[in-house]
């Protein structure tokens, strides 16, 4: 794949401002707007401009982590912190709405939202990075025309 | 204590250690078995050991134990030759056997199981071990997985039986909504009636026939012969299939007299009685001689319950414990028998070396219990048999007796088959053995064949060491015996077993069947000359077959109406659906006057720009274009978003199209750049029409559904309540991580899923489309990708808009 210099250094630029962009929303999302799903997918186009920059390997490069690894670790994240509440005692699956028990543990301003809302943004990071996997390798030649 | 059996169980099934695995199965036995000994005064006088656990109580399902009297025969029975099998066991398969420790494993699951079964005082607990023997049976049966015809026979066990569960599961439920409880005594202390009971009753005893292989469900039991014979001592004679006949002896004392469940039980019992010894006299191979056999005695167990009259359910038990103890013997003989000469085909044996007369001597004991003749314990079952029917107030009673006189003229006859087929001294025995002559090049006949070691006939010895035991002094058994009974049929009085009760009429019956059974034996040549032309009418394993192949050829073709591969037609029928059945709902909606268009100059611009790109979207020729308009129109959403004041849905409006873009363009890499094949005018309109009806229902939808409005609106809730108790601010994100956080959970989990499905497709699909190079293979991928991407954009959008609305 031919590689433009241009784009290859605006992403240099933008990808890390991108992945801060997106963790401020991970947290800022509580009380502004923001929150797990979008910083999320702020952070899944981030990676996208990686890809377009430099393919599935610069995908590759940027996150170590395996995509099934981080779909796998956001679930069960998001999992426990839905439970945890159950086995404390704190919540009720009542009517499906307060199936987590949020009020100010520990710290006050950190909520057990946060550890979930992590999850939801793993998930959708995962989600992407896998459609990379899936199909973002270099077609060989085959250009359906 | 089922705890303790079923850690138990899975601590074997772990482990690898070859024939070791047996010891500790064997172990578990005996402690089930040294338990029940131990407690075996008290619950015998009537005392039952009661034990509760709560496991979800929403559905009335809990893990109530309750061990009377007659459970307790059936635990021993189980634990013990449980106990034996597995010394039997660890013999009868060479050390270097592999799979043997999931063998061992497999059958402690079983005993847990059936223990479990018998146990258990909550139907639902009942159907759930039910189940569970049903299918560690279906593990067993098809243990040697290289074996076609063992997996065959497996899957027909689990299939027949499994639907006869199903149904039972539904008669249970019948039953216990009627009753308004399931626990099991309180039922039967109370018994329901009614139509839905009566209906109910039959659904069970479809489940209780199909487990314990009655005519016409009875063709899987002979298949499941092919499992190793230590598997089918165990369940296929001694202790599975009786569970069908323990289900019917707990109800019938309750039953008996609603519905059809006397005429049902009688009938069935009679036929498999009489049509499954008829059939054993036809067989060579004795796994299944003895298998018909197991069919005709249960048969007989079920005429014995089914009456539901005090006499007949103690020959019922005492039946029911003959025939565990001679049945298993045989077996593991036959067992040794096979093990020995690697043939169990009655023509070619007949020729033994010394050594054999204590396996011959346990044969023959077991074997003369079966047929009924005195001082064995399956005379005393059989004689009690006969005298509760001779007496019984029941109509129709002579000819049941008539029947289970047949029925024991054909076991003695196929007891004889069995003992002189596999027995006789010399050449191979002629006359009633072989109606077909054996081919000699597809079984050698057996000569001499080397003598068992007798750790291997050890365990038959002793269950046949058993039978004459309580055959000569039954009166050993007279307590258990009564007070099984008793805790059957609290009618039953005490008494006295006996061989000797003076000349009365059941003295004369067995006489009469042993004559006639000797006869049959020796006029056996006439015997195989009718049984070639006489046949039992009605064969339930080709109805097995029919039916399968039916249901195969269904499936064929409704798959292939269903899923026939093509995208617009999906899209179009649930497109159609989705609007056509809420749509029809609408019609009748009283529809909102009096709305003012009080919309922005922005609104209008937004308004156009949406409808600009979507007219573009479908018109356009090129792939990617298409894609970039369908962006240009989230875009426009988003702007909207933006407007109304809601920075959340916009900022996921926006990155959704960013990211579907770019994921629109990694499949539209592998496809013609333009859109190929044109509709077909027929096919223009027909979407043409899908399209505008799907505009006017949600046109219509919104308008109705903003007009309709009956309860106040959630949003005061959610803006109220979002600081106080989901501690932030931003509303939307409360709602969605914890007023709906399950919701958000659960689209997680679709996610996850969805991303596992696309790359495991997408790779199933990469050797293919590179060998074809077709659009082919690439058209999944599409399909897979438009689903993926507009499900993650929409499954979690839709839960902004309606409550951030």
């Amino acid at each position: 794949m031919k590689r433009s210099l241009v784009l290859d250094v605006m992403v240099r630029v933008v990808f890390h401002t991108a992945l801060v962009l997106a963790v401020y929303l991970l947290f800022a999302g509580h009380n502004q707007p923001g929150g797990g799903f979008i910083g999320g997918l702020v952070a899944a186009a981030a990676f996208a401009l990686r890809y377009v920059s430099g393919g599935v390997d610069g995908v590759r490069a940027a996150v170590r982590v395996r995509p099934w690894t981080l779909l796998g670790v956001g679930l069960v994240l998001a999992t426990f912190t839905a439970l945890a509440s159950v086995v404390l005692g704190g919540a009720l699956l009542e009517s499906g709405k307060a199936t987590l028990h949020l009020g100010p543990l520990g710290s006050p301003k950190v909520t057990s939202a946060l550890p979930f809302d992590t999850g939801v943004f793993l998930i959708v990071v995962g989600m992407a990075l896998m459609l990379f996997e899936a199909f973002g390798e270099a077609l060989q030649g085959r250009r359906a025309s | 204590m089922l705890q303790a059996v079923i850690g138990l169980a899975l601590l074997a099934g772990g482990r690898r250690l070859g024939r070791g695995a047996f010891a500790i199965g064997g172990a578990s036995a005996l402690a089930v078995l040294g338990w029940a000994l131990w407690h075996r005064a008290g619950i015998v006088a009537g005392e039952p050991v009661t034990e509760h656990t709560g496991w979800v109580p929403q559905l009335g399902l809990a893990l109530d134990l309750r061990i009377d009297a007659f459970s307790l025969l059936m635990v021993l029975l189980v634990a013990g030759i449980g106990a034996l099998i597995h010394a039997y066991a660890s013999r009868y398969f060479g050390a270097t056997t592999p799979g043997l420790h999931r063998l061992a494993g497999l059958l402690v699951l079983f005993t847990a199981a059936m223990v479990g079964v018998v146990t258990t005082s909550n139907l639902l607990a009942l159907y759930l071990a039910w189940e569970l023997t049903s299918v560690t049976s279906y593990l067993l049966v098809g243990w040697n997985d290289r074996d076609a015809r063992a997996r065959a026979a497996a899957l027909q066990a689990i299939l027949i039986t499994g639907a006869g569960g199903l149904a039972m599961l539904g008669g249970f439920v019948l039953i216990g909504s009627a009753a308004g409880t399931f626990d099991l005594t309180a039922i039967l202390a109370s018994p329901p009636t009614g139509a839905r009971v009566e209906a109910g009753l039959v659904l069970v005893l479809l489940g209780a026939f199909t487990k314990s292989a009655q005519w016409p469900f009875s063709s899987w039991l002979p298949g499941a012969m092919v499992a190793p014979t230590p598997v089918s001592a165990f369940l296929h004679s001694a202790t599975m299939v009786k569970a069908g006949v323990y289900l019917v002896a707990r109800f019938s004392p309750a039953f008996a007299e609603q519905g059809l469940w006397r005429p049902l039980v009688l009938g069935v019992g009679l036929i498999s009685m009489i049509g499954g010894g008829w059939r054993a006299l036809r067989q060579y191979d004795l796994k299944r001689i003895l298998a018909f056999g197991t069919i005709s005695q249960l048969g007989f167990m079920m005429v014995l319950f089914g009456a539901g009259s005090p006499e007949a359910t103690t020959a019922g038990v005492l039946l029911l414990f003959a025939h565990a103890l001679f049945k298993a013997s045989l077996f593991m003989v036959v067992g040794v028998v096979d093990h020995q000469t690697n043939t169990r085909d009655i023509r070619a044996l007949g020729g033994y070396g010394p050594g054999w007369w204590w396996p011959r001597a346990a044969a023959v004991a077991s074997g003369a219990s079966m047929a009924g003749i005195p001082l064995f314990f399956g005379f005393i079952a059989k004689e009690s048999a006969y005298e509760s029917w001779v007496h019984s107030p029941i109509g129709g009673g002579g000819l049941v007796l008539v029947g289970i006189v047949a029925g024991s003229v054909l076991t003695f006859a196929y007891t004889g088959r069995l003992l002189l087929g596999a027995f006789r001294p010399g050449a191979a025995y002629e006359g009633i053995v072989a109606i077909e002559p054996l081919d000699p090049t597809e079984v050698a006949p057996v000569t001499e064949a080397p003598a068992p070691t007798w750790t291997l006939w050890a365990p038959a010895a002793v269950l046949a060491g058993l039978t004459v035991l309580l055959g000569v002094v039954p009166d050993l058994a007279s307590k258990l015996v009564y007070g099984a009974a008793e805790s059957l049929d609290p009618a039953v009085e005490g008494g006295h077993l006996a061989i000797w009760h003076g000349v009365n009429e059941a003295l004369v019956l067995s006489a009469v069947t042993i004559a006639l059974g000797l006869a049959m034996v020796a006029g056996g040549r006439v015997v195989g000359r009718i049984g070639r032309v006489v046949h039992v009418p009605f064969d339930g394993g080709a109805v097995y077959l029919g039916a399968l192949r039916a249901l195969n050829r269904t499936a064929d073709r409704v798959t292939s109406v269903l899923q026939n591969g093509s995208l617009p037609v999906y899209a179009g029928v649930i497109l159609l659906t989705a609007t056509v059945l809420p749509g029809a709902v609408l019609l009748g909606a009283d529809v909102p006057t009096g709305l003012a268009i009080d919309s922005s100059p922005g609104e209008w611009a937004i308004a156009a720009l949406i409808l600009a790109a979507g007219t573009a979207a479908a018109t356009v020729r090129r792939r990617m274009a298409a894609v970039l308009c369908l962006g240009g129109v989230g875009y426009a959403m988003g702007l909207y978003f933006v407007l109304q004041g809601a920075p959340d849905l916009a900022l996921t409006q926006f990155t959704i199209e960013t990211l579907a873009a770019v994921l629109f363009v990694l499949v539209l890499r592998r496809l013609p750049t333009r859109f190929r094949e044109r509709p077909t005018p027929r096919g223009r309109a027909v979407r043409l029409v899908i399209s505008l009806l799907v505009g006017m229902f949600v046109f219509a939808f919104a308008l109705i559904a903003s007009g309709a409005r009956t309860a106040p609106s959630l949003s005061g809730y959610f803006t109220d309540n979002a600081l106080p108790e989901g501690g932030g601010a931003n509303v939307v994100n409360v709602i969605l991580v914890d007023f709906r956080g399950f919701d958000t959970m659960g689209e997680a989990t679709v996610l996850v899923v969805a991303a596992l499905g696309v790359v495991s497709l997408a790779r199933l699909a990469r050797p293919r489309s590179a060998a074809a190079g077709g659009v082919d293979g690439v058209d999944g991928i599409d399909g897979i990708d438009g689903i993926d991407g507009a499900g993650g954009a929409d499954g979690l959008e839709p839960a902004h808009g309606e409550d951030a609305s």
